[in-house]
């Protein structure tokens, strides 16, 4: 009852004041201001995800549209097809390879870069500059590097580690993992910085505080850093999450998907049945599958966001 | 000065579209497109724009040879060149689709002969039908009927032919096999043993394979094969849902390819055909099934034929010619369909395909072309081409339709894993209900 009292109060007291304060036309401006990006927002975003989920829904798998309503046929035959439920397992094991990778690697480098010690200014410089290539390029370089009869296993061969040789890119079981590879050597760079930009947060003090009450530096670092980064983890796993669950070009570039179905991605399948099969519902599907992936992972960060917000 | 204030405003409004184009997140070829929008009208002035896929060595420069006879007949119209570059053509197709979709064709479009226009385009009603075209330029007594058959549907032509790939063939190093006393094979059997005669005389993996970019390159290897096993009309019987997969035929088709894969390089799946090629040339493979493009390649790496390389029909299919043919159509509300007129008149034309075949390394779809200016393997397919069965290949489009044709791929990348021949086969026959009953 108290705030269905005070809220009306404050509603009706501000545009009263202003209102009396500023001619009509005033009131426009910040609703004209704001309609250009609502409206293209509205259309372009929201409009395109609802006409995505309506073509998802209809009988349209030729050149010619075909609007006849089948309701969830076509998630139904996707869930059977051999390739998708590939597809989904690949996505799992590629992010899951990916988040680890980029999290361990780039949390190690913004530690010993974290020590202040002479040079880190130029090391910090060099792990970041993958993150400004684009994934075509890192894949085409890695396809290269990764090529059985070049690159890395000629290398391994002149050291005389054969047992370390590997089909990398063309064998089924290796594939996937080398994948990885090249996606964390790009954005392994980028996490280092945000956890180097949380590690500059912390406040001296606690950790002189816990070192009073004598904590060894590997128990400072597990008690104290490492819960303290724990929103820059979050926003971490966020943001390369949904990088690997819509990851494209790079699988578009290194292996399109092969062999077999080892390194095929919703995404790549999604252009495939769409582009190349003319099967336009069964793309629109995988496309709202994946819009639904992402959505598990963003929403709940989104909410908690707010919820933070809203508290300060 | 009236003329200039008229292209001012007919600029603006360009940039209107062209910011259009950009907001909606179109291609470089959609702005080009814009760009290119003239008055349609009397042949022979304005603009022609022609989508192609020809990016590469040879087949740009036959394009340029057609483009060029075309100036010669139309000085006034300027062409624009709208070829899309990757992925032996699926860049294109999805470019392409996007503009057909978005209603604004190109004038004429590169599309492989049958079915990969039909099932799409023509089904669509995207396309108009050239028949009366055909008749007026009396190509009947001049294209066999087994190709035009192919590009037509319901009584009416839809495309001009204008060249002709064979698909089923062998590929060879002429100087190893000779020195290892191997004869080229004309059966899948005799192949088997060739390879494993070569690989107990140390080369590893004797046959060349090909697969990245989607396993075309093994959709090739299985239809030749069924071609091989179950003839031509069991080939279209197959191949248009009227025959199962999992006839024995199509079972021995994949048999042969599972006792030839142990003998293929495992690293299949990171290169292409070129580079299948180069394998032959450094001796690490001798045989290589493919298409005729494959001696385009070899000649520009200096290879001479019937010296260095040799080829023969793919193993069992003699007096067959799988056909793979581009052919260029005419889209409902082409910009400028008198230009388009004129240009599909090219592509028919006994000089227009004298000029392009040479270059593009492929053979004249039409019969009078004389033979003199190819070269020595192209006048022999010339000559095969005349007397031969001709069939349409599945894996470029022209016997079944694009969405069967990437199902046939992806099984092909499983079955070159797995080597489960009932199972692929089992398999196969679901793509061909799926896609193939409905066609």
């Amino acid at each position: 009852m108290a705030t269905a009292t005070a809220q009306p109060v404050m509603v009706e007291r501000l545009p009263r004041s202003r209102s009396l304060r500023l001619p009509p036309w005033e009131k426009l401006t910040p609703l004209l201001l704001i309609a250009p990006s609502v409206i293209l927002i509205a259309v372009f975003v929201y409009g395109f995800i609802g006409a995505t989920m309506r073509t998802s829904l209809v009988r349209w798998n030729s050149a010619l549209p075909d609007y006849t309503f089948v309701g969830l046929h076509n998630y139904q035959r996707l869930f059977q097809l051999d390739r998708f439920q590939a597809d989904l397992v690949n996505t799992l094991h590629f992010t899951a390879i990916f988040l680890a990778g980029c999290i361990v690697l780039g949390l190690g480098a913004a530690v010993l870069l974290d020590q202040r010690l002479r040079g880190t200014l130029f090391f910090q410089n060099v792990y970041m500059y993958p993150l400004a290539l684009s994934f075509v390029v890192t894949g085409t370089v890695w396809r290269w590097i990764l090529n059985p009869n070049s690159g890395v296993n000629v290398i391994l061969g002149n050291l005389h580690l054969d047992f370390l040789k590997s089909g990398w890119l063309t064998d089924t079981n290796t594939a996937l993992n080398s994948l990885g590879i090249a996606a964390v050597w790009q954005m392994s760079g980028f996490c280092m910085a945000m956890f180097l930009a949380g590690l500059r947060g912390i406040p001296e003090e606690l950790r002189e505080a816990a070192r009073v009450d004598g904590a060894n530096e590997w128990q400072l670092f597990w008690r104290i850093t490492f819960p303290l980064l724990r929103p820059i983890t979050l926003s971490a796993v966020i943001i390369l999450g949904h990088i690997s669950l819509k990851i494209f070009d790079l699988v578009y570039v290194m292996t399109f998907g092969g062999p077999g179905y080892a390194t095929d991605m919703p995404s790549l399948y999604m252009w495939i049945a769409t582009f190349q099969q003319f099967l336009y519902a069964r793309g629109a599907a995988i496309a709202i599958v994946l819009l639904l992936m992402v959505a598990i992972l963003i929403v709940p960060y989104l909410v908690w966001n707010l919820r933070g917000e809203t508290e300060q | 000065m009236g003329n200039e204030r008229w292209t001012r405003r007919q600029f603006v409004g360009r940039a209107g579209k062209t910011a259009g184009g950009v907001v909606l997140g179109l291609s470089l070829a959609d702005f080009l497109a814009a760009c290119g929008t003239s008055s349609p009208g009397t042949a022979g002035t304005g603009k022609l724009e022609i989508f192609s896929w020809w990016t590469g060595p040879g087949e740009k420069d036959g394009l340029a040879e057609m483009f060029k006879i075309y100036k010669n007949k139309y000085p006034n119209v300027t062409i624009t060149n709208s070829a899309v570059a990757g992925g032996a053509g699926s860049t294109a197709k999805a470019v392409l689709a996007t503009r057909m979709q978005g209603g604004r064709p190109p004038d004429s479009f590169q599309v492989h002969a049958g079915q990969e226009l039909i099932a799409s385009w023509v089904k669509a009603n995207k396309m108009e039908a050239i028949t009366s075209i055909w008749n007026s330029e009396g190509w009947d007594s001049k294209i066999p009927k087994d190709l035009k058959d192919i590009v037509s549907s319901n009584g009416d032509v839809w495309s001009v032919p204008v060249n002709v790939h064979r698909g089923n063939a062998l590929w060879y190093n002429k100087k190893v096999l000779d020195s290892k006393g191997v004869s080229p094979p004309d059966t899948p059997e005799q192949l088997t043993s060739a390879l494993s005669s070569l690989k107990a005389k140390g080369i590893a993996n004797p046959l060349a394979l090909a697969s990245k970019g989607g396993n075309w390159q093994v959709q090739m290897l299985l239809e030749n094969n069924i071609l091989a096993a179950g003839g031509a009309d069991f080939y279209k019987n197959v191949m248009s849902g009227k025959a199962s997969f999992t006839d024995a035929k199509v079972v021995q088709a994949l048999t042969w390819m599972k006792q030839w894969l142990p003998y293929a390089n495992t690293d299949n799946s990171s290169i292409d055909w070129d580079e299948a090629d180069n394998r032959l040339i450094a001796g690490t493979a001798v045989f290589h099934i493919m298409g005729d493009w494959a001696k385009g390649d070899f000649t520009s790496k200096n290879w001479v034929p019937n010296t260095d390389f040799g080829v023969v029909p793919s193993p069992g299919t003699k007096g067959k010619y799988m056909i793979v043919c581009d052919t260029f159509g005419l889209p409902k509300g082409a910009p400028d369909r008198d230009n388009a007129i004129g240009w599909l008149k090219v592509c028919g034309s006994q000089e227009g395909q004298a000029a392009f075949n040479p270059k593009k390394g492929s053979i004249p779809a039409r019969t009078d072309v004389s033979p003199s200016g190819f070269d020595v393997i192209a006048q022999s397919f010339i000559a095969e081409f005349k007397t031969d069965t001709l069939v349409p290949s599945s894996a470029h489009g022209s016997a079944t339709p694009p969405a069967f044709a990437s199902a046939v791929n992806d099984e092909m990348g499983q079955f070159i894993q797995n080597k489960d021949v009932t199972k692929t086969a089992s398999n196969l026959q679901k793509a061909s209900d799926e896609f193939l009953k409905t066609a």
